[in-house]
């Protein structure tokens, strides 16, 4: 069986930063295995601009930013393999893959980290009544047909949930000539950035129903409409409330769920909060050597935290596969008030470079203090404008800070 | 007359306010950066965007393109027009123009095709 020192799982953003970082970091034998025939994971799908700007200054298309890590691994000459699925993945590292040329084969690495990143939520469209006629489609799903084969799902569209792909979706389909007639949220606020509301909905006229839901699908062979209606505070269907709209295609945007079916085959321990890995600061999950980033981890906003994330991984992955092992005070972090989930879940309080934690809130909060203790003692505190659910917040940890922390540290953001 | 925007520039979404007096902006506040204030700026007057897209490959598959700089908000469909009446021969490197001139943009290849 042959040995590298690192297999990442995924050539996406995070596989391909984190590969990058390890070898930089003085790795060499690297290997990066991924399912599509091409690099660059779903930013290949991604046309739309707005990524980058946090780290080349610049707003590039989801391709662009592919083909700057692309050409970084080429450049390094760093191996992958394309059209390879991953099958299984084992504690000792032994990896399971298959592809047309080898058929099943097993590798095995001193240390691995997991970039598979997420799929599409699809439980928003299993409580609809009616029928499953052609038409329906998960929005990432629409976004491949248009994107990658050049093929548009339909001519008039509801969408369901007002996730990022679903409103970067809406405006996609209007500019192919397509009719969106309404993007449905369940909840009383958006879960997609305001920005893609304002240059996604506002700017093609697109209507935006806040506390509504689709309540029945109708259509035999071919969706041919829908009903919509408003819900109340516990997301019930209002009756008389109903709206219909005559339509032959239903996108679905109802978010992002982390990838885990390896790493759970790994015997890695999931968060139930971020349905992801449960890290160190290192981004090492519960496995000794299997590291894990990216929206494998928990689903990120911007592509830009995905990078940066990665090259924790891939610089951790490295120096684990020379041997350098961390001597760990770890203390774990937890969810105080209006906190959903924190960011890495165990902290190592002797690290010797900064430590950023990552956090959401779980509701709007206008004018919010965000505070970080251990036991009870302040250790950062900040004022923000506002804090919402759809965007991550995150404290940074300097390595004086990480050393006064004397026991589990508890994040919590009041109004 | 003041106007409430939200920047779209990144993902900051910054809401930013411009008070407006004859005509004519007198401030601009709640920007981040000097993007958001060109953005402004742009936005109360002629508002302008990039548009992406895709472009048919010679012999299929599908090349992602966009404008070079934004353009008109109220061109976007002239633009979308000619984008959908181009095709383009590989090889074709990314930045590489596929369409001088449309609308005051040139339209760029985002891909790389070998
Ligand atoms: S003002 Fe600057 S920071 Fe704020 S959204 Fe615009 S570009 Fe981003």
């Amino acid at each position: 069986m042959k040995n590298y020192d690192i297999i990442i799982i995924g050539g996406g953003p995070a596989g391909l930063a984190a590969a990058i970082s390890a070898y930089d970091n003085g790795s060499r034998d690297i290997l990066i295995l991924e399912r599509e025939p091409v690099l660059g994971g779903i930013l290949n799908q991604c046309i739309h601009n707005g990524f980058g700007l946090t780290r080349f200054k610049e707003s590039l298309t989801g391709p662009e930013y592919a083909y700057r890590f692309v050409e970084e691994v080429r450049s390094r000459g760093i191996e992958y393999m394309c059209d390879t699925t991953v099958l299984e993945v084992s504690t000792d590292k032994q990896v399971t893959a298959i592809n047309s040329t080898k058929g099943v084969f097993s590798l095995s690495a001193k240390a691995i980290i997991l970039a598979m990143g997420c799929r599409e939520r699809s439980r928003g469209a299993l409580n609809i009544a009616g029928a499953r006629p052609a038409g329906i489609y998960s929005a990432g799903t629409a976004q491949k047909y248009v994107n990658i084969l050049g093929q548009m799902p339909g001519k008039r569209v509801v969408i369901l949930g007002s996730g990022d792909i679903g409103l970067i979706m809406a405006r996609r389909m209007t500019l192919e000539g397509a009719k969106v007639l309404a993007v449905c949220e369940i909840m009383p606020h958006s879960s997609g950035l305001k920005r893609n509301i304002v240059q996604c909905l506002d700017d093609y006229g697109i209507p935006l129903y806040l506390s509504h839901t689709i309540v029945k699908i109708e259509g035999k062979d071919r969706v041919s409409g829908v009903y919509i209606a408003q819900v109340d505070e516990k997301r019930r269907p209002i009756e008389g409330t109903e709206k219909y709209f005559e339509c032959d295609t239903v996108l679905f945007s109802v978010g992002l769920i982390p990838e885990n079916e390896l790493s759970k085959g790994a015997g890695v321990s999931l968060s139930p909060a971020t349905k992801g890995p449960i890290v160190y600061d290192d981004r090492e999950t519960s496995v000794s050597g299997i590291f894990a980033c990216g929206n494998v981890l928990h689903v990120h906003d911007l592509v830009d935290f995905v990078s940066e994330e990665a090259e924790i991984a891939g610089v951790s992955a490295s120096n684990y596969a020379m041997g350098k092992g961390a001597d760990r005070r770890v203390v774990s972090t937890t969810c105080g008030n209006n906190v959903s989930y924190v960011l890495p879940q165990m902290l190592d309080t002797n690290a010797s470079g900064m430590v950023k934690l990552y956090f959401r809130v779980n509701k709007v909060l206008p004018n919010p203090t965000i505070r970080l203790t251990s036991n009870g003692e302040d250790i950062v505190v900040k004022k923000k404008k506002i804090a919402v659910p759809g965007e991550m917040e995150s404290i940074v940890l300097t390595p004086a800070k990480l050393q006064s922390i004397s026991g589990d540290v508890v994040v919590s953001v009041e109004e | 007359m003041d106007r409430e925007l939200t920047c779209v520039e990144c993902p900051m979404g910054c809401a930013i306010l411009v008070t407006i007096r004859d005509g004519e902006i007198v401030s601009i506040g709640g920007n981040n950066c000097a993007r958001g204030k060109l953005y402004a700026q742009n936005e109360v007057f002629t508002p302008k965007r990039v548009v992406t897209s895709t472009v048919k490959l010679e012999g299929g598959g599908m090349l992602p393109v966009k404008t070079d700089r934004p353009v008109d908000k109220d061109k976007i469909f002239e633009v979308m027009a000619v984008i959908n009446s181009l095709i383009v021969a590989a090889p074709v490197k990314v930045g590489e123009v596929v369409a001088s001139d449309v609308c005051g943009a040139n339209i760029i290849s985002a891909k790389e095709v070998l």
